[in-house]
């Protein structure tokens, strides 16, 4: 066979992917339960410049190991290399980066909102419509609690922000796989 | 059993015959222990050293350097070599002691959080909380060192628990890591892919790194460079992978590399690398590295794939299972090897235009490289050369041709000032029967000398080299290309006075000052038994050329 042959490899033809998805990722992690654990993985983001979103750790099912679910930003870090990083802490048994439409993710969060006698009945009518819960009531605050993927969660914001939210706190997101119908 | 003497029974599993480190309170039972333990212990001077002799002991054997030192100033002391192993990939356990568990968080005497100041530089620690663990985390502990990548873990024993009663049980077979599977074999279809390209390449360059030598796959490298005429160059790690002089030999590259081997870099439409890992002292201006080269990349970490530079074939394995799979499906394509002629014409005009030389002294004044030359010669390439960092590392990498790996143990990731002469003491405790030479510059010796008494009082016969210039030569080199000549704070002066220095630590010290006699001076300095120093005294102001300028491209090469 001669070197430019069909069969070869032209150089040409060889392309490399940008590592930037350009979107949001959310990684979830299932990690040995040990002292220790969760400083390897926070000092990997810190000490490659990566930026962690949201973070969320939790029990599994089995008690030896740990989820950590975590987002991060695939338009400011290649994603692949982030989780070749953390496939090389000794205490990570398991990355997922869930796709998006494969994936169930919640978060929850609370607002306490600025709640006048005017705007009371205002707010609890977006709570509805948001399938939120008031958990918590003063005369002057009513206090929300919103589960939901993260959308949800900032477009209940965006409604309620012009009341007047006196403090907010969400958990950071979850997610779990689909699966198939027919499983 | 006591658990210190359970910790040196897993030690010796391991196949621990020497220990370099520094007693202390913390680990007073495992040193206990180790009195009538079958170990040999060296008890350096600085837990520093006993950090860069267990990595000079782990280069120059590719075994697994173990480093003792208690808590607190102990631990923190072994940083250094700690961070220097996890940049260069060396198979190291660092065991530390630890204040008792009851003190542990109350800021005692001597208490250092040593897992915690070491997360980002170890490959995994250990931080024992039950005696009985201590048997398998060592286990593991070597395991992990000595696999995949290699690099240094951590075990970090409270006093109180090496003092515990336990039962020993050893520990064998694989360790079961859930999380921890390093991935040796490449895959074969990408192997193919790379071996299609590589037969269709007509300007390729094969670029090594240390990870040939950590995967002993020296051969097998020189085998995949031999089944063509492909021109071949090596890291500051790799240096050995592939014998030097050699006609496919470009010399090293990057930074202080030939021309010819930074140019063929930039011209090269395809690049191998096998075990490197794209430094910046490589690449230069990485939007400017190799423009018009497509890259197979082969590493055993495959978060070292696409992390600096892009691949377009990875292959994720041990060098040594995907070389010779790469040689075979390459001949098994019969390419037509008269399609690097013209590759080879283009570098041989380099090679001719651009060798390596300096201008040498008219008078008895000793030029740097003229001292390596002479290293060379006396030594008939045939010593282990460890080193410590700046100019004469990069000379001796340009100038002392070395035929095989392990001959060259150079700090090349952290550089370390000071690596050498603790790194020697390592490389011949580990080669007693090869001459061991530690080229030094004064700069970086005076910052361990206390290791002479190290190597005086175990009698181990380094002979030290140094490259004496008076001055911190590379950063003054800076100084005069890039800070306007404003020598700040580079000149060391004549002192010590590094005969009497040498003398007062119980080594011979000799001094060469002139041209002609420097060859007979390292003459005697081998032949002489105990350690040696020879202090050369060499160019105060000679710079290291050539150059690639700091994030400047391989085609703006100075000198």
């Amino acid at each position: 066979m001669e070197a430019g042959t069909p069969d070869l490899i032209k150089l040409e033809d060889l392309q490399v992917e940008s590592g930037l998805t350009g979107r949001k990722h959310v990684l979830s992690l299932q990690v040995e339960n040990r002292p220790g654990v969760l400083a390897r993985i926070a000092g990997l983001f810190s000490r490659r410049g990566f930026n962690i979103d949201t973070l969320t750790v939790g029990p599994t099912e089995d008690p030896d190991i740990s989820r950590l679910t975590m987002t991060v930003d695939g338009a400011l870090h290649p994603i692949d290399q982030v989780t070749k990083q953390l496939h090389k802490l000794v205490n990570v048994i398991k990355i997922r980066d869930m796709e998006p439409d494969q994936t169930i993710a919640r978060e929850m969060a609370m607002f306490k909102v600025t709640a006048s006698v005017e705007s009371r009945a205002e707010i609890m009518q977006f709570a509805e419509i948001f399938r939120a819960d008031v958990i918590d009531v003063s005369r002057r605050t009513l206090t929300v609690e919103i589960t939901g993927d993260t959308g949800k969660i900032d477009a209940f914001e965006r409604m309620i922000r012009p009341h007047g939210v006196v403090e907010m706190a969400r958990t950071g997101v979850v997610a779990i796989g689909r699966s198939r119908p027919d499983a | 059993m006591r658990a210190a003497d359970a910790l040196c029974e897993a030690l010796k599993a391991e196949g621990v015959k020497h220990v370099f480190g520094i007693p202390g309170g913390a680990n007073l039972p495992t040193y206990d222990a180790l009195y009538d333990a079958d170990i040999e212990h060296i008890q350096t001077r600085h837990e520093q050293g006993a950090g860069h002799a267990a990595e000079g002991y782990a280069k120059a054997s590719g075994k697994v350097g173990v480093a003792f030192a208690t808590s607190g100033p102990g631990a923190t002391n072994l940083v250094t070599a700690i961070a220097d192993a996890v940049m260069d990939s060396v198979p190291t356990v660092f065991i530390t002691g630890q204040v008792r568990t009851d003190l542990i968080g109350t800021d005692g005497f001597q208490e250092a959080d040593v897992t915690g100041i070491t997360l980002p530089i170890v490959k995994h620690s250990f931080m024992v909380d039950d005696p009985r663990q201590i048997p398998e985390y060592v286990h593991e502990a070597f395991y992990i060192a000595s696999t995949g990548r290699p690099g240094p873990v951590l075990l970090d024993i409270p006093q109180d628990l090496s003092r515990a009663d336990i039962e020993y049980e050893p520990s064998t077979g694989t360790p079961d890591l859930p999380g921890y599977k390093p991935s040796l074999e490449g895959n074969i279809k990408q192997i193919r892919i790379a071996a299609k390209a590589l037969a269709n390449s007509k300007r390729p360059v094969i670029y090594g790194g240390g990870g040939i030598v950590n995967a002993n796959a020296a051969e097998e490298f020189r085998t995949l460079c031999r089944t063509d005429r492909f021109p071949v160059t090596l890291t500051v790690m790799g240096l050995g992978a592939f014998p030097a002089p050699d006609d496919q030999w470009l010399g090293m590259l990057g930074m202080h590399g030939t021309r010819s081997a930074n140019y063929a870099m930039d011209e090269a439409d395809l690049i191998v690398a096998v075990g490197a890992r794209f430094d910046d002292r490589i690449t230069g201006k990485l939007s400017e590295f190799a423009p018009r080269a497509k890259f197979i990349h082969i590493d055993v970490d495959p978060a070292e794939i696409s992390k600096n530079v892009p691949a377009h074939i990875p292959i994720v394995g041990d060098a040594k299972d995907v070389l010779p799979k790469l040689t075979s499906e390459y001949e098994a394509l019969q390419p037509d090897g008269s399609r690097l002629e013209e590759w080879w014409k283009r570098i041989a005009e380099w090679q001719r235009e651009h060798p390596l030389g300096y201008e040498d002294s008219t008078d008895s004044e000793i030029k740097p490289q003229r001292m390596i030359e002479a290293m060379y010669k006396i030594t008939e390439g045939g010593a282990v050369i460890t080193s410590d960092v700046g100019q004469h590392q990069m000379w001796c990498a340009q100038y002392y041709d070395f035929p095989e790996p392990r001959r060259w143990i150079n700090s090349g990731g952290l550089g370390t000032m000071g690596f050498g002469l603790p790194a020697a003491i390592g490389a011949k405790v580990a080669r007693p029967d090869d001459t061991v030479v530690c080229l030094a510059g004064d700069g970086s010796l005076v910052m361990v000398c206390q290791e002479f008494a190290t190597a005086a009082a175990h009698k181990i016969p380094v002979k030290v080299f140094l490259m004496n210039n008076g001055h911190f030569g590379m950063v003054r080199q800076w100084q005069e290309l890039f800070w306007d000549g404003r020598y700040s704070s580079v000149v060391m002066g004549d002192s010590p006075d590094w005969v009497k220095l040498a003398e007062a630590f119980g080594w011979t010290g000799m001094r060469c000052t002139d041209k002609g006699e420097i060859e007979d001076s390292m003459k005697t300095a081998l032949e002489t038994d105990g350690p040696v120093l020879v202090d050369v005294h060499v160019t105060q102001e000679e710079n290291c050329y050539p150059m690639i300028p700091a994030g400047a491209a391989a085609r703006d090469m100075v000198g």
